[in-house]
């Protein structure tokens, strides 16, 4: 008869457990790597960046020279852009939300939105500013202007919106609505006073959190042909313009040293801004978001 | 003092309404399909402009020259257009990004949906998820002053413009894209198997990697996939750090050029509208967007087809 040799039995235990010990520490270490990365680029680029962060900063225009050099054009022109792409992108984005949760029957129409959503979701960037460059600033004429780039920004982010809102109409259940239906309202009106108000957080966290992408985005940008060197603000919807990124990519490639604090400088103040909005985007979502 | 029936108060309230109110109840439903309906033009139109354009380019350059032409000099006197150098170097930096981001995004996923307590998750979790949030054009910024410096000092005949310092940062960004995905696969697999095999004997790790990891497979390979597609659609970063040298001669030591990093140098003005150079920019975007469009397809139908339902 077999018997179980224990000394065997023993020493795999202790191998089994042996290596289980090493692979937890090999787990966390390799997350503490990833968040240890997050750690050095932000301390990286504080500390270059610190020195040339002051008020004539925020106050200049571009220059040639890096101690004049400013961000002022950049900041005004991502304020502008984010003025045009937020209500066009809101529109678009929670308009077709309502049409895919409350009105589209299921089907192959609706299934192919759906995955066109889900696709446009993964287009490159620069492919969106291919668009925009050949559509909006060549076909529509509208050069290479803020308008140009918002509509261009509003098509890139719509996915991440629709998605977001589809998401938030989605949790609102559905005995409010036949509580609404049985009080005699019509079906738009619950949906505009039942289901968007108890959504309205979770839209609202989804579109600040999108349009924060676009305050970062580069490329599609410099596709439209926002400048890199502008000393003028923006003055209507047809103006020229640039924004922070681009302001901070033209600043990386300067081959002056000097010129990289002030990049570091730009980052700085791109960062603080992405960070308020999404702060002010969880605070929304922790605060006023209505479990039932 | 005039009494009247529910039923005639409804009719009546109906019928003082009934202009206002009907419109809306007909216009909403139709502007919203509007809505809806532009973001498949969205899809049509550049799909449209892509090959409208590229088919400009072909016009000019062969399609055989295009594929099979080893040297893209778009700006030479001879020009010569061939897709391939462009292609490597950006499968160049799909692959370092994805030998960086995979091994550290699938132990940052095992971690979190295994080892990590409720508490630890919710803190690290969205901390991760703040690397995917970072504009790209400052991890190029970092990229360039910061890593290709560090890895000099490591490699010494390594150019300020390489392939492996983009390469290594964009594989820092699509860390939680894994990470958090895969989490997301393996914190769907049901307590019961994992109980099950718990109660075997099986240790912590012997029931991630034998029991979860299998169970959750599709969700991670479809997080994989959509990674490598995110790396393959960066711009920013390898425009930055990676120079602008298309060439076939694999050497992540040299400056490279991606198919995006090459439309951005376009359009900053190297060539004017209606060049062949200036069409090219359409045909390398239609690639690209081919090339992305697969892997999203793929991931798509991965997650939708092998899911195990429990």
């Amino acid at each position: 008869m077999q018997m179980i040799n224990n000394e065997k039995v023993k020493k795999r235990i202790l191998r089994r457990l042996a290596s289980n010990k090493f692979f937890k520490w090999l787990f966390i270490a390799a997350t503490g790597l990833a968040l240890l990365t997050l750690a050095v680029l932000l301390i990286r680029i504080v500390t270059q960046g610190a020195s040339s962060l002051d008020w004539n900063f925020m106050t200049s225009f571009a220059s040639r020279r890096a101690e004049d050099a400013g961000i002022k054009s950049a900041f005004v022109g991502t304020i502008w852009l984010m003025v045009v792409t937020a209500p066009i992108a809101f529109t678009l984005g929670v308009g077709t939300a309502i049409y895919l949760e409350e009105y589209a029957k299921k089907g192959k129409f609706t299934s192919l939105i759906q995955m066109n959503i889900a696709n446009l979701a993964g287009v490159p960037s620069i492919v969106f500013g291919l668009l925009g460059l050949t559509i909006f600033v060549r076909e529509l004429g509208l050069g290479r202007s803020v308008l140009a780039g918002g509509l261009t920004m509003s098509l890139l982010i719509l996915p991440i919106i629709v998605v977001a809102s589809q998401e938030a109409i989605r949790a609102v259940p559905g005995h409010l609505r036949e509580g609404s239906f049985a009080m005699g309202a019509t079906k738009w009106q619950t949906i505009i006073r039942i289901v968007i108000p108890s959504a309205l957080p979770g839209i609202l966290t989804g579109n600040i959190l999108a349009l924060s992408r676009a305050v970062g985005e580069t490329a599609p940008l410099i596709m439209i042909g926002a400048l890199t060197y502008i000393a003028f603000l923006p003055e209507n919807l047809m103006s020229q313009f640039t924004v922070m990124p681009i302001q901070i990519f033209n600043w990386t490639g300067r081959p002056q040293e000097a010129f990289q604090a002030v990049a570091a400088a730009g980052i700085i103040v791109l960062m603080i801004m992405l960070i308020i909005m999404n702060s002010i985007a969880v605070y929304i979502r922790n605060k006023f978001t209505k479990r039932y | 003092m005039s009494s009247k029936t529910v039923r005639e108060m409804i009719e009546e309230n109906k019928s003082s309404k009934t202009n206002f109110r009907g419109v809306t109840e007909k216009v909403m439903p139709k502007f919203l399909l509007l809505c809806a309906i532009i973001s498949v033009l969205t899809t049509f139109g550049i799909v449209f402009t892509l090959i409208f354009e590229t088919f400009n380019f072909f016009s000019k350059v062969s399609f055989l020259e295009f594929i099979t032409s080893p040297d893209w000099y778009p700006m030479h006197s001879n020009a010569s257009f061939g897709i391939r150098p462009l292609i490597l170097g950006t499968l160049t930096i799909a692959a370092i990004a994805i030998l960086v981001a995979l091994p550290l995004g699938l132990a940052a996923a095992i971690f979190l949906s295994e080892y990590a307590s409720d508490r630890m998750r919710r803190i690290v979790k969205p901390v991760l998820e703040v690397l995917a949030g970072v504009p790209t054009i400052v991890y190029g910024f970092f990229a360039l002053t910061f890593v290709t410096p560090l890895l000099q000092n490591i490699i010494p005949g390594l150019s300020i413009y390489n392939a492996l310092s983009p390469g290594i940062v964009v594989g820092v960004m699509i860390i939680p894209m894994i990470a958090s995905l895969s989490e997301d696969a393996m914190s769907a697999v049901p307590n019961a198997i994992r109980e099950g095999a718990y109660a075997m004997g099986a240790t912590k790790f012997e029931v991630a990697i034998k029991v979860v990891f299998p169970a959750a497979l599709s969700g991670i390979i479809a997080s994989i996939v959509l990674a490598i597609s995110r790396a393959i659609g960066e711009t920013m970063i390898v425009t930055v750090a990676g120079g602008a040298n298309p060439t076939s001669a694999i050497d992540i030591t040299n400056a490279i050029q991606t198919m995006t990093a090459y439309i951005v140098q376009i359009s900053l003005g190297d060539a004017g509208y209606g060049t062949t150079a200036y069409y090219s920019i359409y045909a390398v975007g239609m690639t690209l967007f081919v090339f992305t469009l697969i892997m999203n397809l793929a991931a798509y139908f991965i997650s939708r087809k092998f899911r195990e339902v429990y």
